[in-house]
């Protein structure tokens, strides 16, 4: 029996979640991602998962970890500012290798900025964000089906690779309004974290494993290990032996790289044939797709390649779907000054020209501005 | 909270990782004694060691987790009692010990204690006081007392001082205490009472540190820290738990307060259940 109904993509991020088994979910309230928070304080207590709102941002993202390295699921969100705030905790995660969700719901910045409009200014933010380097997956919706599936992903990504993962919204998609079967969409809610099994003598909590991902000691399990935020060693304390250090650091964004396959997703439209191809992501990827649709009734050859991964960016994908193509240019329309222009144009130097569109006047590019946009570079 | 009730006499290499040493901490400094009563009182009350979560922030107190032979979690500065917040939550099977500093409480992290105190999470906050910046060279704290030289105060310390105590019970805490190093026993005692209370409980350690806080005030060496600090408090024996904002002359030891409310993870949990069985009977 279908299950249609009428659901917001921040409300599909909380069932995405739930559904993925997320059952702790820490948040403080902010504009335009609160009903998140809402939903999982409605939905968890249902499951038998917990809800708290903290006393503030950095509080959330603190909890969040802390119930993830008691061995739960667990997931925040937020928006702009509240995402500055959560900075310095998601990098704990990201070295600590902490599985954790942060849903950030795009408004225009930079500051309070505009609260209620939307924007896509927090392209960079999202993968570079915390200081120093450090590995992280972003993921972009582009519907609330998709904000649903996208969010399960983001769990099972996480868990699978103890790695933070983003999901990236911008405004319009967070409150956008759209029919949706979630009995329809495939969820796998049976990702299980690779716990650390076996005897203690001898047990390293960071040790490389084939899959460099190393299995998690959970409290109570009798491994009594130590997590920190300094750098350390596979013994899971701090080193700062050269060779100890880079390795460290070194395995955590090589871990990415071997699960390349599993973590990239991407979407093309028209492509095959396109003279020029339109990278978005977001609403402005459903403006562009919109675009193309007007652009090939009037026989002109557009085509719409959206990363549904953001960070890693798909990279070769996009070089194959360009060099196939033969497209001659490619542009990017986005609510910025410029920044996924930024990777478009170092994945394409010398293969072909790019284009950028931006707008950031808290108004959604529009499918119009695109099409004109894109017969002026071709004429 | 009881696991089970020690029989043998306590021995603190059977709590400590013994790989991890020589430990980091200065020669004088009084956060080791503080980490003694806390094994101690927990050899006393028989807890699991592989049930104790210790959570830390960052400073000297901070290092201290590396230290136990326990589920330990070296968090960032500021935030173990957010940390700790969630994995009590998560895990209401563990016991959950938050260590932390007079700066990474008290400043940094001063959000997060009054709202720990307010919401009576059952979890154990040790504040090891040495009312300076270590770590990090010697720059005042919240609790340095007045006058005191500090690398940021070179002319001596203008800014009044927190009395964390006073905070946390204004705060809502259900147990509050406070005692010096130098009464190992009481320390020690007080400790195992702040493990066994059920709700948040919020302890004081007056800690010297000699070092750094010490040697640029000529406050002399750890011995005569320790026992200046003793001289300058006096037991608690009097209803009244919290007088002042600002730290008196003589602080006041012991149990400063304890009140029985309801612990915040079994209300919740008790919510969510009446939840689920409401919604199981429609």
């Amino acid at each position: 029996m279908s299950q249609r109904q009428n659901l917001q993509g921040n409300h599909a991020c909380a069932l995405g979640a739930i559904r993925a088994g997320c059952r702790f979910f820490a948040g403080y309230p902010i504009t335009p991602s609160s009903e998140v928070a809402e939903s999982m304080a409605a939905e968890l207590p249902k499951v038998g998962g917990t809800f708290i709102q903290m006393e503030d941002e950095i509080a959330s993202m603190g909890a969040v970890i802390g119930a993830s390295m008691g061995g739960v699921k667990a997931m925040t969100a937020t928006s702009g500012p509240g995402f500055s705030l959560k900075q310095e905790n998601l990098g704990y995660a990201c070295g600590a290798e902490i599985p954790c969700v942060i849903v950030n719901v795009m408004r225009g910045g930079p500051s309070t900025g505009m609260p209620t409009r939307p924007a896509q200014g927090d392209i960079m933010q999202a993968r570079w964000g915390t200081h120093g380097d450090h590995a992280i997956i972003v993921l972009a919706p582009a519907s609330v089906s998709e904000a649903y599936s996208e969010t399960i992903r983001a769990v099972n990504l996480s868990e699978s690779l103890r790695v933070p993962v983003i999901v990236l919204l911008d405004e319009v998609i967070g409150h956008l309004v759209e029919t949706v079967d979630l009995e329809a969409i495939p969820g796998d809610a049976d990702t299980v974290r690779a716990f650390a099994t076996g005897p203690r003598e001898g047990f390293e909590p960071y040790a490389v494993t084939e899959d460099m991902v190393p299995p998690m000691p959970r409290p109570g399990d009798g491994y009594r290990a130590h997590t920190t935020g300094l750098t350390h060693a596979p013994s899971g304390f701090p080193t700062q032996d050269p060779a100890l250090a880079e390795a460290a650091l070194t395995r955590t964004t090589d871990k990415l790289v071997l699960h390349r396959d599993k973590i990239e997703s991407w979407r093309v439209r028209d492509c095959d044939d396109a003279d020029l191809l339109i990278v978005a992501i977001g609403i402005s990827a459903r403006a562009a797709q919109q675009a193309v649709k007007e652009l090939r009734a009037k026989g002109v050859k557009a085509g719409l390649f959206r990363p549904v991964t953001l960070w890693p960016f798909p990279e070769e994908a996009l070089r194959d779907v360009v060099a196939k193509s033969g497209a001659r240019a490619v542009l990017v329309p986005e609510m910025n000054q410029g920044q996924l222009v930024l990777e478009v144009e170092r994945l394409l130097t010398d293969r072909c020209d790019v284009h950028a569109l931006n707008r950031i006047d808290g108004e959604a590019i529009t499918p119009d501005e695109i099409a004109t946009r894109v017969q002026e570079i071709l004429a | 909270m009881k696991d089970n009730i020690a029989a043998e006499p306590f021995e603190i290499k059977d709590y400590i990782r013994l790989e991890q040493m020589p430990h980091f901490l200065c020669p004088g400094c009084g956060h080791g004694i503080a980490l003694r009563a806390l094994l101690w009182a927990m050899h006393d009350l028989g807890i699991d060691k592989d049930k104790l979560a210790v959570v830390s922030g960052i400073g000297c107190s901070g290092r201290l987790s590396a230290y136990i032979d326990a589920n330990t979690f070296h968090t960032t500065h500021g935030r173990p009692l957010a940390y700790a917040t969630g994995l009590a939550l998560a895990r209401p099977d563990l016991h959950v010990v938050v260590i932390t500093g007079d700066g990474d409480c008290l400043a940094i992290g001063g959000n997060h204690l009054i709202h720990a105190c307010r919401r009576n999470l059952n979890m154990t906050c040790l504040m090891l006081n040495n009312e300076i910046y270590g770590m990090t060279g010697g720059q005042v704290s919240p609790t340095t007392s007045s006058d005191r030289y500090t690398t940021t105060t070179p002319a001596g310390n203008t800014e009044p001082v927190f009395d964390a105590c006073a905070l946390a019970a204004a705060a809502g805490a259900s147990f509050v205490g406070r005692e010096v190093t130098m009464q190992v026993n009481s320390l020690k005692d007080l400790t195992a009472r702040a493990l066994e209370h059920d709700g948040f409980s919020f302890l004081e350690v007056i800690s010297d540190c000699t070092e750094i806080y010490g040697r640029k005030n000529d406050l002399g060496a750890s011995p005569e820290m320790m026992l200046s600090q003793k001289s300058s408090m006096r037991p608690f024996a009097y209803r009244n738990t919290v007088d002042v904002p600002f730290r008196p002359n003589a602080l006041k030891t012991g149990v400063l307060c304890q009140v029985e409310r309801a612990e915040y993870g079994a209300a919740y949990r008790e919510m969510t259940a009446g939840l689920r069985k409401k919604s199981e009977a429609e």
